[in-house]
This record gives structure tokens, C-alpha cells and sequence, in this order.
């Protein structure tokens, strides 16, 4: 059962407000879709490694070289919010 | 009833975080170097632009299979990376790489030299790689706060104990020996102050034979070692007082405040714990092969331990002066150079220790900084020894040396610092120290010999201390 309270729960980790009305269909949603999904859970696998990745790759490096960055003013023009060389946010310190 | 007191036992667990030294970060090439105008050394990948790739630097990788190799771990023959997910201002992707369940080493451990030669073994739970977080401040005045990337994407290994530490000063004894082999590795600044090394401390009180653990807190905000050990005394006090009381620990986070010596409980706007871990998509795992192990392994430096060990043996030093030369590489490396020169190793050690090392203190630079290298260094030992030059005369000549390139010879001869031991020249100064001081003299012939260095005292002075002390008490004695 996925009552309320996880819906808001969740949202609240991703930082989605949610109103009542909003929160009560999502909850059936939610518990619909992992009904579903929850029939893979019938299959045995206890002979199959887990998948870490869905490439058949490993070992991909770099060399330890420094690279050119980007400079302040063109970081900082992807913000709305900025002072003295930095990003500005609401304090988050009391 | 007598109010009986509870006896504790107090449990520490360490968790240490080692800014790797490489060239550039950890999945992209911006600069890794601390102190940068902010937001300079930034790029689509540490800033989490769409569409930006990480790619794990390899020197990375090898630098934490050297410290694992180095802190005796096992090192994972396949590792990958995960995102731990959580929002906070400093995290532009809202989730910062980590390693879960397959840490690149664990089951390690340290041993931490305690008194008499003997060893406490602290074990190891993992040390995995992770990517540091940017930079807060925070502006009082405009009640906002400020975030520098630079230090995003940083390469960070994190060092965990298992809860083995029982008391402040162990923690801090491990924390010195953890960062002496760090920096033999060369792998780390490990400078507190910059926040190339950082630490946190889970603390927590148990019933002195109880196996179960206490309920702990977590502490952090600790800026040098000292202030980790306050920390963990404060908090043991405070956990003792409660839970005498009957009370009950929070679990909690706490920060330590330095001016007001106190830990406080910390107010944060971050959610509870629930990261959500699950393995980063962007990154393809590593099958890290028994042969490069073997590879690194073959090349780790002589650590600390070894090196003390060694040095006592070869040099027949006392367990003490061992380690105070092994303190630090390029001061044990002083000293085996200077052996070479000089089988006096006892006297070499002592110049060393004592007047060198606190003129390497004074000017804050270590033995490399001075202007003196293990040849004319062991010149003025070897001096010092056969009289030549008095023991405050040859401090002054190394006070001399350091300052030029100058020869030992020439240094002595410019500031007239060679010791006076003919005996013409001392038998004269003698008569008249006698004769200037008859009252003490009769005192030391009526069987009180303790003037006798009141006599001493007086020629050295006469002399601008160049007179031979020895030699120049002898002849006083002989004389009276």
C-alpha cells in the first residue's frame, strides 16, 4: 500500500510541492505501477550477476591532464543569482 | 543507597576525507589546486551540465590502491561508482559520486605506535573514492549564502575505522600516524588547514563489559587534530553526564566550536539520511587486475613503521629517537645522509632532533627549507665533538651556516667562534677567575666542590664563552 504520506515523502526528496489533490491520485498511480513492475520480483535470478552497467565496457580512463576551464564571467552567466564571483542562494545556515 | 557511579567505556570510530594530490579532478580536467579567484576552475562536467560525461581520472585510481596497499587493505577486483542523491547548494547535480557497495579497498588496518614499542591495531572498514563538494560562505550581512565550484569534483578517499578507538588520545595518535604514512605515500597535502585532509567522529558511550554499542552521535567541524581530541573529550564528558543522570542520547549530528571549546547540536535545513543510492550510469565499472595491484605494490615507498624499525636496528637509536626521525621523510632522509658521513649516529640523531629541527621550526619550513645541506651539517657535529668548537658555539655556527653558503672553517674564523683549548691561554684565564673570586675559593678547598661550576661559569664568560668548559674546570680544580 502506498498511503499519502510516501507520496509526499518522495516529493519531498525530489522537492515537488504537492497539494492534497494532487497527492491523493498519485498515490494509486504509484502503487499501480509498482504492482506491475513487481512481477519481476517472481523470476529467479539467483544465477545472474547483477548488471552494474547496460554497456559492455569497462576500464574507460582519462590521462591525469589539466584541461582549459570555463571562466568565472561564463559560469556565472548561467545564474540568475550571483555576487562577488560566486552563485548567490538563500542562506542555508542558520 | 550510595549513589553508585556507573563505569563507561568510551567507543570511537574515525572517518577520515584525503584530497588526492593528482593534477586535475577526479572525472574531468579542470585544475585540482586549492586557492583559486572562485568559480574558475569549473567546467560542464564538475558544474553537472546536461549532456556532460565523467570519466575517472586514472592516477585516481591508482593513488587509492596505493593507500589501501599502504593502510593494509584488500582492493576490490571489480569496482564501480554510485550517485548519492541529496540536495544541497554546494552539490550542483544534486547527487554526488560515491562508492556503495564496492569500495576500491576494505578490511584494513593501522597500527598506531603507543608506549614502550607496542602497537595498537585499529581496524579498517573501507576507503572508497568520491568526488568533493563546492565551497560554502555565508554572507551575514545579505543573509545569503555564496557557492564557489572550485572544489567541486575534487578526488576524495574516504578513510572509515571500525568503532576500535577508545579514547581521545588514541583517535589522535591514529590520526598522526594515518597522516605520516599519507605523506610518505605522497599521495595527499594533507594540510587540515587548506581541508586537504578532513575528519568526523562517531563517539559513543557503553556499560564498561557491555558488547552492544551505544547510541552515538556524529561529530564534525573539527579544523586540526588538537580540536578533534577536545571534541571527543567535550563529547564524552557530555554523553557520561547524561547518561549518569538516566538520560538518553540523541543520535544526532554535532558540530564542534572551537572558540566556545563546545560541541553544539546542528541546526541544518538538509533532509534526513535517504541518499537513495544506485550506480551511476555515466561511469562504467573497473576490473582492476591482480597485476597492476602487484604493479603498485612493488612500488610502494618504505612506510613509517618500517622505517622506524630499520632505523633503530641499523643505527642502534632508542625507539624514541627513531620515531622523532622518522617524524617526517625528509628529515629521517637528512639523517641517513648525514650517517654517511659521520658513524657517530647518537650525536648526528641529537643534532638533528634538538638544535635542527627547532631552527627548522621557528622559521615553519621543514629540514628541506634550511640552507643546509648533511656535509657541512656534519662538519660542525663532527667539530663540536672534539672540541673545537664549544656546544653554544657550534648552535651558533649552524645558526650561521643556514643563513649562507659559506664554509664551516670560514664561519668559525669570521665570528671567532672557535673554542680556546690550549692550555697557556686557559691556565692564565684560570689564575685570574681564581684570584678575582678567593671567598668561593675557599669554599670549594674547606670540601664544598659545588662552586666549581660558579668558577667555570666565570672563565666562560671571560672568554665570550669560547673557552673549553672542560678543559678549563680541570685545570681550575688542578689549580686550587
Amino acid at each position: 500500500m502506498i498511503s499519502e504520506k510516501d507520496v509526499k515523502y518522495v516529493a519531498s526528496l525530489s522537492r515537488i510541492h504537492l497539494n492534497e489533490e494532487e497527492a491523493k491520485p498519485l498515490a494509486k498511480d504509484l502503487e499501480k505501477i509498482l504492482n506491475y513492475v513487481a512481477k519481476l520480483q517472481k523470476l529467479d535470478v539467483k544465477q545472474i550477476a547483477p548488471t552494474s552497467h547496460v554497456l559492455p565496457l569497462n576500464n574507460v580512463f582519462r590521462e591525469d591532464i589539466v584541461r582549459p576551464s570555463l571562466t568565472q564571467e561564463e559560469t556565472l552567466n548561467m545564474t540568475v543569482d550571483k555576487m562577488n564571483g560566486s552563485f548567490k542562494v538563500p542562506k542555508v545556515i542558520e | 543507597m550510595p549513589d553508585e557511579k556507573k563505569q563507561f567505556e568510551t567507543v570511537i570510530g574515525l572517518e577520515v576525507h584525503l584530497q588526492l594530490k593528482t593534477k586535475s579532478k577526479i572525472f574531468c580536467g579542470c585544475k585540482n589546486t586549492f586557492g583559486g579567484e572562485p568559480n574558475t576552475q569549473t567546467c560542464p562536467v564538475c558544474l553537472g551540465l546536461p549532456g556532460s560525461l565523467p570519466v575517472l581520472n586514472r592516477k585516481v585510481l591508482e593513488y587509492a590502491i596505493k593507500t589501501g596497499l599502504a593502510l593494509n587493505c584488500k582492493i576490490n577486483s571489480f569496482i564501480k561508482f554510485d550517485r548519492k542523491n541529496y540536495y544541497y547548494p554546494d552539490l550542483p547535480k544534486a547527487y554526488q559520486i560515491s562508492q556503495y557497495d564496492s569500495p576500491v579497498c576494505y578490511d584494513g588496518f593501522v597500527l598506531v605506535p603507543q608506549e614502550k614499542g607496542e602497537e595498537k591495531k585499529i581496524r579498517l572498514t573501507r576507503a572508497h573514492l568520491e568526488e568533493d563538494a563546492g565551497k560554502l560562505m555565508h554572507d551575514h550581512n545579505a543573509n545569503c549564502s555564496l557557492v564557489d565550484y572550485n572544489r567541486t569534483g575534487t578526488p576524495l578517499l574516504e578513510i572509515v575505522t571500525q568503532p576500535d578507538i577508545r579514547s581521545a588520545q588514541e583517535a589522535y595518535d591514529y590520526l598522526q600516524i594515518l597522516k605520516l604514512t599519507l605523506q610518505y605515500l605522497d599521495v595527499s597535502d594533507c594540510d587540515m588547514e587548506k581541508g586537504s585532509l578532513r575528519c568526523d567522529a562517531n563517539i559513543s558511550l557503553r556499560v564498561m563489559g557491555e558488547e552492544k554499542l551505544g547510541v552515538k552521535t556524529e561529530l564534525k567541524n573539527m579544523n586540526s587534530f588538537k580540536a578533534v581530541k577536545s571534541a571527543l573529550l567535550f563529547e564524552e564528558r557530555r554523553q557520561e553526564g547524561i547518561l549518569q543522570s538516566g538520560g538518553k542520547i540523541t543520535q544526532e549530528t554535532r558540530l564542534w566550536d572551537e572558540n566556545k571549546q563546545m560541541t553544539f547540536t546542528m541546526r541544518s535545513k538538509e533532509e534526513a539520511h535517504d541518499y537513495r543510492y544506485f550506480p551511476d550510469p555515466d561511469l562504467v565499472p573497473f576490473v582492476i587486475e591482480e597485476k597492476a595491484i602487484k604493479g603498485i605494490a612493488e612500488n610502494l615507498p618504505e612506510l613509517p613503521f618500517d622505517k622506524c624499525n630499520r632505523i633503530k636496528k641499523e643505527y642502534d637509536l632508542s625507539d624514541y629517537d627513531a620515531w622523532v626521525l622518522v617524524g617526517s621523510l625528509e628529515t629521517a632522509d637528512f639523517f641517513e645522509a648525514c650517517a654517511k658521513l659521520h658513524r657517530n649516529y647518537k650525536s648526528v640523531c641529537n643534532w638533528i632532533s634538538g638544535p635542527l629541527l627547532q631552527e627548522a621550526n621557528a622559521r615553519k619550513t621543514g629540514i628541506s627549507g634550511l640552507k643546509i645541506e648533511p656535509k657541512r651539517f656534519v662538519e660542525i657535529v663532527k667539530k663540536s665533538e672534539d672540541g673545537s668548537l664549544s656546544n653554544l658555539g657550534a648552535k651558533d655556527v649552524l645558526k650561521q651556516a643556514l643563513c649562507s653558503d659559506k664554509s664551516i672553517e670560514q664561519i668559525i674564523s669570521e665570528k671567532g667562534l672557535a673554542q680556546v683549548s690550549d692550555d697557556a691561554t686557559l691556565e692564565k684565564i684560570a689564575d685570574e677567575v681564581i684570584k678575582a673570586n678567593l671567598s668561593v675559593v675557599e669554599q670549594i678547598k674547606s670540601g664544598d666542590e659545588k662552586p666549581l661550576g660558579f668558577l667555570v661559569g666565570q672563565a666562560m664568560k671571560k672568554t665570550q664563552g669560547k673557552a673549553n668548559p672542560k678543559k678549563i674546570g680541570e685545570i681550575i680544580k688542578r689549580r686550587l
